[in-house]
């Protein structure tokens, strides 16, 4: 039975390659967690490369195994799409702060319905997601789209089925929106969905969402723009019609409270602002305050104080808003906190 | 003079002697170091399973079992959907599989041409070959359309109305699945069985075929009286070859059941396996709870496939005693 063999050589070789994979530099700035940052991580780690000739060394492994790696401390930083608790942060002497922010868009495979032709509220998001509107001709989704001939065909909801920051985010927002909804489905990476199918990632959502009729699911921008597929307007806290754009989801972070929030923990969903995207996402870093080596953290700091400076046309070249300045002094002040024998590890110039 | 000649080769030999038992020994030893080591991990696996599903198995106990509700925002969990998924595919799979598997032996050892065997044989075992991410692939963008715009409505259109088993055939028509699901992991497991069942049919003596071909008897009966029964040990397992493969498939599953934490009466509804969730929520799992309950997920799946294994072997036992 030659075949077993191939197939036992061959999950030997994998496991074997992806050993030699692990093991990265030491001297590089190490970091793990959101895959929702990775491919800005990536592009910044490129041109910061190009600028110092410093290498960043990102794992996207997703946000729970970046919290648990930074908090076991095998990496310098940990990258996050759902805030860390105070209780958290306290316990293992670490701080956080939002490093990029982005937006999720509702999107749909409806025949007739133009992309942007559709506006829905959290209400009605809510009421799809809860199994109660089942028809795409609903009075509530007529209601909101009095000039839209809207078919009389069932709503296929499609969710993710992997646990991600954008399922915290979208949930975060149903849970503001609706009572009902936060007391019995809640929010987190992954929830109890009363109804719908789950697809695998991003990429798995945009496909299904693709090649089902009917269909309607949740997503990162970017997948909306670049798979070219229907997306709906949203009516905003004010009660303003808003389309997704990276100006609506800038206006949703800079209408936040930063100031008061502890730890930076503001989930920039359902924000006040005449302009504001109603669902919109932040990534957070997480790092020691009392680094095992400051070196190695001071590297960091150095990283994402130039990423805040000089990153901002790579962001938005791949449809991600950058941390608006005045959030940024108040982020680089906070550093003054990351300290090696009561000295700060790295005190930025401020601007 | 002779006498010290004789000694000598005596000496030689006896170092030979002493030389080869040594290596004996160490032989057995290398060898008793190996079996005992492959003891040791399955324990090892088994106990670390156990002491990580700890903080799950004292918040949820035995109802872990049947309790269906799975919901990381509230810290409840149960696994009763993933178990009834991981089971109901892996029947749909065995279903579809292991007559097609036969069948497909029994041509390529009594019926197809003998230039042709090869050719089919290679071409059967080089499915096994294939990444089972492909399988998913394959199942999720050329089967899933397949089946949402022909097969589901002709089983609804069919099948949806009859008394008994209408309702396993009711629902919308997703495309995916726990029924799509169940028939990738069939193609899946199919060409670990027949390559086992056309192994074991060929060790039919070539004396007993003849003799009752010489009789008179006809393919169907040669195959169902001679080897069936001459062969019946080496079916059972590679039967169990696959349903051990399918119970633990994971990506391909992943991509074409829907993964929802439900129990569904309709084959035609989405799913998910034990397999399928760990995959699914296992790197954004935060909190001591959580991973916890998706070990304990792992942990059912071992006693499971352990189980099935166990199985077979006590059935291979009492056939034995025939």
């Amino acid at each position: 039975m030659s075949f077993i063999k191939t197939v036992v050589a061959g999950t030997a070789a994998a496991a074997l390659s992806l050993g030699l994979a692990a093991a990265a530099q030491a001297s590089d700035i190490s970091g793990a967690g959101s895959s929702f940052i990775f491919p800005v991580f990536a592009k910044w780690g490129v041109a910061y490369k190009k600028a110092t000739g410093k290498n960043l060394n990102y794992q996207s492994i997703g946000s729970g195994g970046g919290i648990k790696q930074v908090t076991a401390k095998t990496v310098t930083f940990g990258a996050s799409d759902k805030p860390l608790s105070d209780e958290y942060l306290e316990k293992h002497g670490m701080v956080q702060f939002p490093m990029i922010q982005g937006g999720i868009v509702m999107m749909y495979n409806v025949k007739g319905i133009k992309p942007g032709q559709l506006v829905l509220d959290g209400k009605t998001v809510e009421a799809i997601y809860m199994g109660k509107i089942t028809k795409w001709d609903a009075p509530e989704i007529q209601a909101l789209n009095k000039d839209v001939k809207l078919p009389d065909q069932p709503i296929v909801v499609i969710h993710r089925s992997d646990g991600s920051g954008t399922t915290f985010n979208f949930t975060n927002y149903l849970s503001k929106v609706s009572k009902n909804w936060s007391d019995q489905v809640g929010s987190d990476t992954a929830v109890e969905w009363p109804v719908g199918l789950g697809a695998k990632g991003s990429e798995g959502v945009a496909n299904m969402v693709k090649q089902t009729a009917g269909a309607i699911g949740y997503n990162e921008y970017a997948y909306v723009i670049q798979n070219k597929m229907g997306y709906s307007k949203m009516i905003n806290k004010d009660g303003k019609i808003v389309s997704p754009s990276l100006e609506s989801f800038a206006s949703a972070a800079a209408n936040a409270d930063w100031k008061d929030a502890h730890n930076f923990r503001v989930i920039i969903t359902d924000q006040p602002g005449a302009d504001s995207w109603p669902i919109a996402a932040s990534t957070w870093v997480i790092i020691h305050k009392e680094p095992k080596n400051p070196e190695a953290a001071k590297a960091a700091l150095q990283f994402f104080a130039w990423a805040y400076k000089n990153g901002k046309p790579e962001a938005k070249s791949l449809d991600y808003v950058a941390i608006p300045d005045n959030v940024v002094k108040l982020i680089e002040t906070s550093w003054s906190k990351i300290q090696h024998n009561g000295k700060p590890v790295y005190a930025p110039m401020m601007h | 003079m002779a006498t010290t000649d004789i000694g000598v080769a005596e000496q030689a030999s006896r170092r030979q002697t002493r030389r080869l038992k040594r290596q004996d020994r160490a032989f057995y030893w290398l060898a008793w170091g190996s079996a005992a080591l492959v003891v040791a991990l399955l324990l090892g696996i088994l106990l670390s399973l156990l002491w990580e599903s700890l903080p799950s198995i004292s918040t949820f106990g035995l109802p872990f079992l049947w309790h269906e509700r799975w919901s990381p925002a509230k810290h409840i969990f149960g696994a009763a959907a993933p178990i009834y998924g991981t089971l109901m595919t892996s029947l749909i799979a065995m279903v579809i599989a292991v007559p097609t598997s036969f069948g497909i032996a029994m041509f390529l050892t009594e019926i197809c041409p003998k230039p042709l065997r090869r050719p089919i044989g290679t071409a059967i075992e080089l499915l096994a070959g294939i990444p089972s991410i492909i399988y998913g692939l394959w199942g999720f963008f050329v089967l899933a359309p397949i089946m949402q715009h022909h097969v589901q409505p002709f089983l609804l259109n069919t099948f949806g109305d009859l008394p008994v088993i209408g309702f396993l055939f009711s629902g919308a028509p997703y495309g995916i699945g726990m029924l799509t699901a169940g028939l990738v992991l069939s193609i899946m497991i199919l060409p670990f069985i027949t390559s086992v069942t056309r192994d074991v049919f060929e060790t039919v003596p070539v004396m007993l075929r003849e003799s009752a071909y010489g009789m008179g008897m006809t393919t169907w009966e040669v195959v169902r009286r001679i080897i069936i029964p001459y062969t019946r040990l080496g079916l059972v397992g590679g039967v169990m070859l696959g349903l051990g493969r399918a119970l633990g498939e994971t990506m391909a599953v992943t991509f074409v059941i829907g993964n929802s934490h439900r129990i569904a009466a309709s084959l035609l509804a989405p799913g998910t396996t034990i397999s399928a969730s760990i995959a699914n929520e296992f790197a954004e799992a935060d909190g001591k709870l959580y991973t916890s309950a998706l070990v304990e997920l792992g942990l059912i799946l071992f006693v499971i496939s352990f189980t099935v294994l166990a199985l077979a072997k006590w059935l291979i036992g009492r056939t034995e005693s025939y």
